[in-house]
C-alpha cells in the first residue's frame, strides 16, 4: 500500500504516530529489503532515530513546518555534513565533507529525517545505476530490470515504500527517466530554481536537483523546501518562488498540452506509446486541449548534449586528484605518477569515458568544431521551445522511449544507453521544468508520461499532474517486492 | 649592448587587489597567516563547493580600466584554465580569456631624455591566485600551502612597446606607482603583491617582424627586472651570433647568480582548454557604474605632477620625486596646508633631511618619527628667522629622537638665534680685539679675512648668531676702523 507524505503529515498532526514510530518502521523496511535492492549506499539509522526525537519535540511544541519528522532518503551526490558523499565513486569512498548542501540545510531546516544516502550512477553519469562502485540497483517491479540512472537509488527506495520521498539530481534526465522506470513521479525544476551548492558537479550548467514522491502532491511539498535563490550559488536565480501547493487543484479544462511529434516518431516502443495515448486521452477528458507541435532540433539533443556535459565533466573531475581529499594511490613515484594512478584507479569506465569526450572536446583546434558549436545549437534547441510555448501552456510526451531494461543489456552499449534519454536531454539543455508521472504499464512494468513547463512555471505542470493523478491511480500501483 | 640588435620587451603584471576577502570566496587575504588557515571549503576545491564573485575586486580592476583611460568591459566572462598542479586545487584557474574586464589603454613614462613616450596596455583582466608549493621545507615531500589560492589578481599585459630595460622598468615602476594611488594594490614586491614577468626578444635593427621571445618570471624587485632583462638581452644576442636560435619558453630569473635559465617545461605544449566557467555569470557593468568608479578615482600622479610644476613652482625632478608614491605626496600636502608659502622649502627637507632618515632607518613615510606639521613647525622657524638653516639640522635629529617639537627643542637647548644688534656687536668687538694681525691683514686689503671673522663670531655664539646680521654689523665695524 502507499503512504504519501501528505498521509504522514496528517498521521503526524493528529498524532496516530510519532516520527520515531515511522522512522523506524521505514529503517526496517530499508533493513529488510536493501540487500536485495542496492538502493542505499549509506544508512544513517542513529542520525535518523536522533532528527525524529527532535522533530517529535518540534511537533509537540507546535514549531513544526509540514515536513517536520518527515523521512526522506537523499541521493548520495548532496553532499552531507559528517557523512560519506561517495557519488557513488571509489574516488571518494572515503569521502565526509565538512558542510552540508543548501538543500539538505533547507530539509534541515524543515525537520526532515534523513535515513541514508542512495545508489546512484557514478558521478551522476548513466541511465541504468549500473555504474555505481557499490554495486547495480535493481528495479523493485522486477529485480532483473534496471531502475535507471543516475538517481536510480532514490527512484528504487521510493518505489519499494523504502522511502516516502527522496531527493535526486537531474543533469540529462536523472529524475525523470528513474522516476518513469519505477513507477513514481519525480520533478526536475527549471535551472537556478534549486541552488546547486553542495552537490558534486558533474554538468554544471545542466543539473538541477528536484524530489522523488508517490504524488504530485508530495513533491509540490518537497520541491518547496528545496527552492530559492542561494547567494552562494551564482546560477540559482533570484526570483519569489511561489507556493507550489497553492494551484494543484486548479481546473485544467481549456489548458493547451502540445505534443510534440519528434517525441512520437521512430524509437518509441508500441506499447509505450499506447500507454501515453491512453493518458493523452485521459488528459482530453479532463478538458485539455491537446494541440499538434513540432520542437525540429530535438535530434540536435543527444550529440550536443554529448559535448557539453563531458566538457563540463572533464574540467568538474579535475579536482579528483588524489591531493587534498579522496582516493590516492599507494606510493606514487612522482607528482604524474599519483595524478595517473590514482585518477586511473579512483574513477569508474563511464566516467573515464566522459572525462576523456571533455577533454577532446575542449582541445585545441577542436573546440570550435566541438564545444561552441554545441553552444551555438544549445540556443536552436532552447529557441524551439522559447516558440512552442508561444503556443501552447504545457508540453506532454513518453518519458523514456521504452520500460525499464534488463540489467547488463545496455552496460556495453553505450550509444544505445543514451538514448534512453532522448526525451528528458533537450530540457536541460534549455534549462526548462519537466517531471514524469506514472501513466500505465507495459510488460507489468510501469511507463512514465513527461510533461515540459514554461520557465519557472513548475506550478503548472505539477497542477495538471496533480489532476491526472486525481483521475488515475496509477502512481498508487506498488511493486510485490519480497 | 651589442650594436645591430634592437631589443622588444613586454611586461605581465600581476597586481594582488586589496579586498579583504578573496575573489571567489569569503576567506581572508592576509598575508603571513599559518599554512592552510585561510583556505576555506571553496579555495581547497572540496567537491560541491561553487565560486561566489567578489564584487570589490571588479570595482578595483574597473578604477585601474578608468584610471588609463582604458575600455571598460561591459559584458566580461570569466574562464576555466585547466591544468593540474598541486597548488590549483581546482584543478583549474578561474581566468578572463576572451572578455577581458579592462580592455586597450595606455600609460605614459618619462624616458630619461625628459621625453614621453606612450606603452599600450593591450588588456587586463580578473583572475585568482594559486596557492604555493614549498619544495625545500619537507625532505623528500612538497609541502602545499593554499592561504594565497583565489586571491584575486588583476592582471595587467603590455603591448610589446618596451625598447630597453630601463623603459620597462619605467613603465612596471608606473603602474606600481598607480595602483598604489588607486588603492588596489599595496604593491608589496617582496611578499609577491606585485610580480612582473617579462617578455623578452631581439631582433636585428630595422626588421619589422618580432623575434622569439622568453618569458622571464620570478622577478620580485625594479632592480632585478632591469638585471634579468639585460642578461636575458645579451644572452640572446651572443646565442644569435653564435649561430643558435632562441626558443620560445619560461626562464627563471635567479637574483643570486644573477642569470636567467630555462625551466624544465613538464608538459611541453600547455593545453589549456579554456571555456566559460559555467558557475559563474557573465559579468555585466553599465556606464552608470563606470561613471560611479570614476568619480572616486583620486588625483593620479601625472595630474598631480603637473599640478606641482604649474601651481606650485616646483621642479621637474622634484615634482616627480615627490609623486612617485602616494604616500610622500600626501605628507607634503598635508605640511603645505599648515604653512602654504613654505613649498620649495618643504621639498628640500622632505627630499633631502627627511627621505635620508627614513632610509637609513628603513621607514614608511606614514611611520616617520616627525610628523608633516612637526616638520612645517620647524620650517616656520627657519622662515621667521628663529633659527638658522644649520641649526634646523640639530632640531631635527632631536625631533626625530623624540625630543619634543620644534619650539620646545629650540626653548631647552638654547637654540634661539641671536638677532640683538647690541648683542652681536658685543660678539664682534671682542673678535676684533683678540685678533689684531688679521684686522691689519684685512686693512692691507685682504677682503678674504672677513670669512675667518665671521667663522669666529659664529663659533662665539656657538652657531646661533644671525649670519646675515652678523655679515652686515662685522662690515660696517671693519670699515669704520
Amino acid at each position: 500500500m502507499t503512504t504519501t507524505i501528505k498521509q504522514l503529515q496528517q498521521g503526524l498532526a493528529e498524532k496516530q504516530f510519532s516520527s520515531v514510530e515511522i522512522t523506524q518502521d521505514y529503517l526496517n523496511k530499508i533493513n529488510q529489503h536493501n540487500t536485495d535492492i542496492n538502493c542505499f549506499i549509506s544508512v544513517t539509522d542513529e542520525l535518523a532515530l536522533q532528527q525524529a526525537v527532535v522533530a517529535d519535540i518540534a511537533l509537540a511544541k507546535g514549531t513544526g513546518s509540514v515536513l517536520t519528522g518527515i523521512p526522506i532518503a537523499h541521493k548520495d551526490i548532496f553532499c552531507t555534513d559528517g557523512v560519506k558523499t561517495s557519488c557513488a565513486s571509489k574516488m571518494l569512498d572515503n569521502f565526509i565533507a565538512p558542510y552540508n548542501a543548501t538543500v539538505i540545510e533547507k530539509f534541515n531546516r524543515s525537520g526532515t529525517v534523513m535515513l541514508g544516502k542512495t545508489n546512484m550512477d557514478e558521478f551522476a553519469m548513466g541511465s541504468s545505476n549500473e555504474n555505481s562502485y557499490y554495486g547495480s540497483v535493481a528495479n523493485p517491479w522486477d529485480f532483473s530490470r534496471v531502475p535507471g540512472g543516475s538517481s536510480g537509488g532514490s527512484a528504487a527506495a521510493v518505489a519499494a515504500r523504502l522511502a516516502p520521498g527522496a531527493t535526486g539530481t537531474d543533469t540529462g534526465g536523472s529524475i525523470r527517466q528513474p522516476a518513469a522506470l519505477c513507477g513514481i513521479t519525480g520533478i526536475k525544476p527549471t535551472y537556478g530554481r534549486v541552488s546547486r551548492y553542495g552537490i558534486v558537479a558533474f554538468g554544471s550548467s545542466l543539473e538541477q536537483a528536484g524530489p522523488f514522491a508517490h504524488t504530485a502532491e508530495d513533491c509540490a511539498l518537497l520541491l518547496q523546501s528545496m527552492s530559492g535563490f542561494d547567494p552562494r550559488d551564482s546560477t540559482s536565480v533570484d526570483q519569489p518562488v511561489p507556493n507550489f501547493s497553492d494551484n494543484l487543484n486548479n481546473d485544467i479544462a481549456g489548458l493547451k498540452i502540445g505534443l510534440p511529434k519528434e517525441f512520437f516518431a521512430d524509437g518509441l516502443n508500441p506499447d509505450v506509446a499506447k500507454v501515453i495515448e491512453s493518458a493523452i486521452a485521459e488528459f482530453r477528458k479532463l478538458g485539455a486541449e491537446i494541440v499538434d507541435i513540432s520542437l525540429p532540433n530535438m535530434g540536435l539533443s543527444i550529440p550536443v548534449y554529448y559535448v557539453v556535459a563531458p566538457a563540463e565533466c572533464s574540467s568538474n573531475l579535475s579536482r579528483m586528484d588524489g591531493v587534498r581529499f579522496g582516493h590516492q594511490c599507494e606510493n606514487p613515484v612522482d607528482l604524474e605518477d599519483l595524478y595517473k594512478r590514482s585518477r586511473s584507479e579512483g574513477f569508474g569506465e563511464e566516467v573515464k569515458r566522459r572525462i576523456m569526450i571533455g577533454t577532446y572536446a575542449l582541445s585545441a583546434g577542436y573546440y570550435d568544431a566541438y564545444y561552441l558549436k554545441a553552444q551555438q545549437l544549445r540556443r536552436l534547441i532552447k529557441q524551439d521551445y522559447v516558440k512552442a510555448f508561444e503556443q501552447v501552456d504545457v508540453i506532454l510526451c513518453p518519458t523514456t522511449p521504452e520500460i525499464a531494461f534488463k540489467r547488463g543489456e545496455k552496460i556495453g552499449d553505450p550509444v544505445s544507453m543514451y538514448l534512453q534519454d532522448i526525451y528528458t536531454l533537450s530540457l536541460n539543455l534549455a534549462g526548462l521544468p519537466g517531471m514524469s508521472i506514472p501513466a500505465g504499464f507495459s510488460q507489468s512494468m510501469p511507463v512514465g508520461l513527461q510533461l515540459i513547463g514554461n520557465y519557472f512555471e513548475e506550478s503548472r505542470i505539477l497542477n495538471a499532474a496533480h489532476k491526472f493523478q486525481q483521475a488515475t491511480d496509477w502512481h498508487l500501483q506498488v511493486p510485490e517486492v519480497k | 649592448m651589442m650594436s645591430g640588435w634592437e631589443t622588444v620587451i613586454g611586461l605581465e603584471i600581476h597586481a594582488q587587489l586589496a579586498t579583504s576577502s578573496k575573489i571567489f570566496s569569503g576567506a581572508s587575504t592576509a598575508y603571513g597567516a599559518e599554512p592552510n588557515t585561510q583556505a576555506c571549503a571553496v579555495d581547497l576545491g572540496l567537491p560541491g563547493v561553487l565560486p561566489v564573485l567578489n564584487v570589490e575586486a571588479v570595482k578595483m580592476a574597473i578604477k585601474f580600466g578608468v584610471a588609463i583611460g582604458a575600455e571598460i568591459g561591459k559584458r566580461s566572462v570569466f574562464d576555466r584554465k585547466n591544468y593540474f598542479y598541486p597548488d590549483s586545487p581546482k584543478g583549474y584557474q578561474i581566468s578572463q580569456l576572451d572578455l577581458p574586464i579592462v580592455g586597450v589603454g595606455s600609460i605614459n613614462i618619462q624616458l630619461e631624455q625628459g621625453e614621453t613616450k606612450v606603452i599600450g596596455v593591450t588588456r587586463a583582466h580578473l583572475e585568482e591566485d594559486a596557492g604555493k608549493s614549498l619544495h625545500e621545507e619537507f625532505a623528500a615531500h612538497t609541502g602545499i600551502d593554499l592561504n594565497r589560492a583565489g586571491t584575486p589578481l588583476l592582471e595587467i599585459v603590455s603591448d610589446p612597446d618596451m625598447r630597453s630595460a630601463k623603459e620597462a622598468v619605467a613603465y612596471a615602476r608606473k603602474i606600481h606607482t598607480l595602483v598604489r594611488y588607486l588603492e588596489i594594490c599595496d604593491g608589496n614586491m617582496q611578499e609577491g603583491s606585485f610580480r612582473c614577468d617579462a617578455n623578452v626578444s631581439v631582433r636585428p635593427k630595422g626588421q619589422g617582424e618580432l623575434g622569439t621571445r622568453a618569458e622571464l618570471k620570478n622577478i620580485n624587485s625594479f632592480r632585478f627586472l632591469e638585471r634579468a632583462i639585460n642578461y636575458e638581452v645579451e644572452r640572446q644576442i651572443e646565442l644569435i651570433e653564435d649561430g643558435g636560435r632562441v626558443v620560445q619558453e619560461t626562464r627563471l630569473y635567479d637574483s643570486d647568480k644573477h642569470e636567467t635559465r630555462s625551466m624544465r617545461s613538464k608538459e611541453e605544449a600547455n593545453d589549456y582548454r579554456y571555456f566559460p566557467d559555467p558557475d559563474l555569470l557573465p559579468v555585466l557593468v553599465s556606464d552608470e557604474e563606470i561613471e560611479a568608479i570614476r568619480q572616486t578615482l583620486p588625483e593620479l600622479p601625472e595630474q598631480k605632477c603637473h599640478r606641482y610644476i604649474n601651481e606650485l613652482g616646483l621642479s621637474d625632478y622634484n615634482a616627480d620625486l615627490l609623486t612617485s608614491s602616494r604616500e610622500v605626496a600626501d605628507y607634503f600636502e598635508q605640511a603645505l596646508a599648515f604653512a602654504p608659502g613654505l613649498s620649495n622649502l618643504l621639498v628640500n627637507w622632505i627630499l633631502g633631511e627627511l627621505s635620508g632618515a627614513l632610509n637609513k632607518s628603513d621607514l614608511d613615510i606614514q611611520s616617520s618619527p616627525i610628523s608633516a606639521e612637526m616638520l612645517t613647525h620647524m620650517l616656520q622657524r627657519i622662515a621667521d628667522n628663529t633659527i638658522s638653516g644649520k641649526i634646523a639640522k640639530e632640531v631635527f635629529e632631536a625631533m626625530w629622537l623624540g625630543e619634543g617639537t620644534a619650539d620646545e627643542i629650540i626653548e631647552s637647548r638654547g637654540l634661539k638665534q641671536i638677532t640683538d644688534t647690541g648683542a652681536i656687536e658685543l660678539l664682534i668687538d671682542q673678535v676684533i680685539s683678540a685678533n689684531p694681525n688679521q684686522v691689519a691683514e684685512f686693512q692691507a686689503g685682504k677682503e678674504k679675512m672677513l670669512g675667518f671673522f665671521v667663522g669666529q663670531i659664529m663659533k662665539q655664539s656657538k652657531g646661533k648668531a644671525n649670519p646675515g646680521q652678523v655679515n652686515q654689523l662685522l662690515l660696517d665695524k671693519l670699515k669704520s676702523l
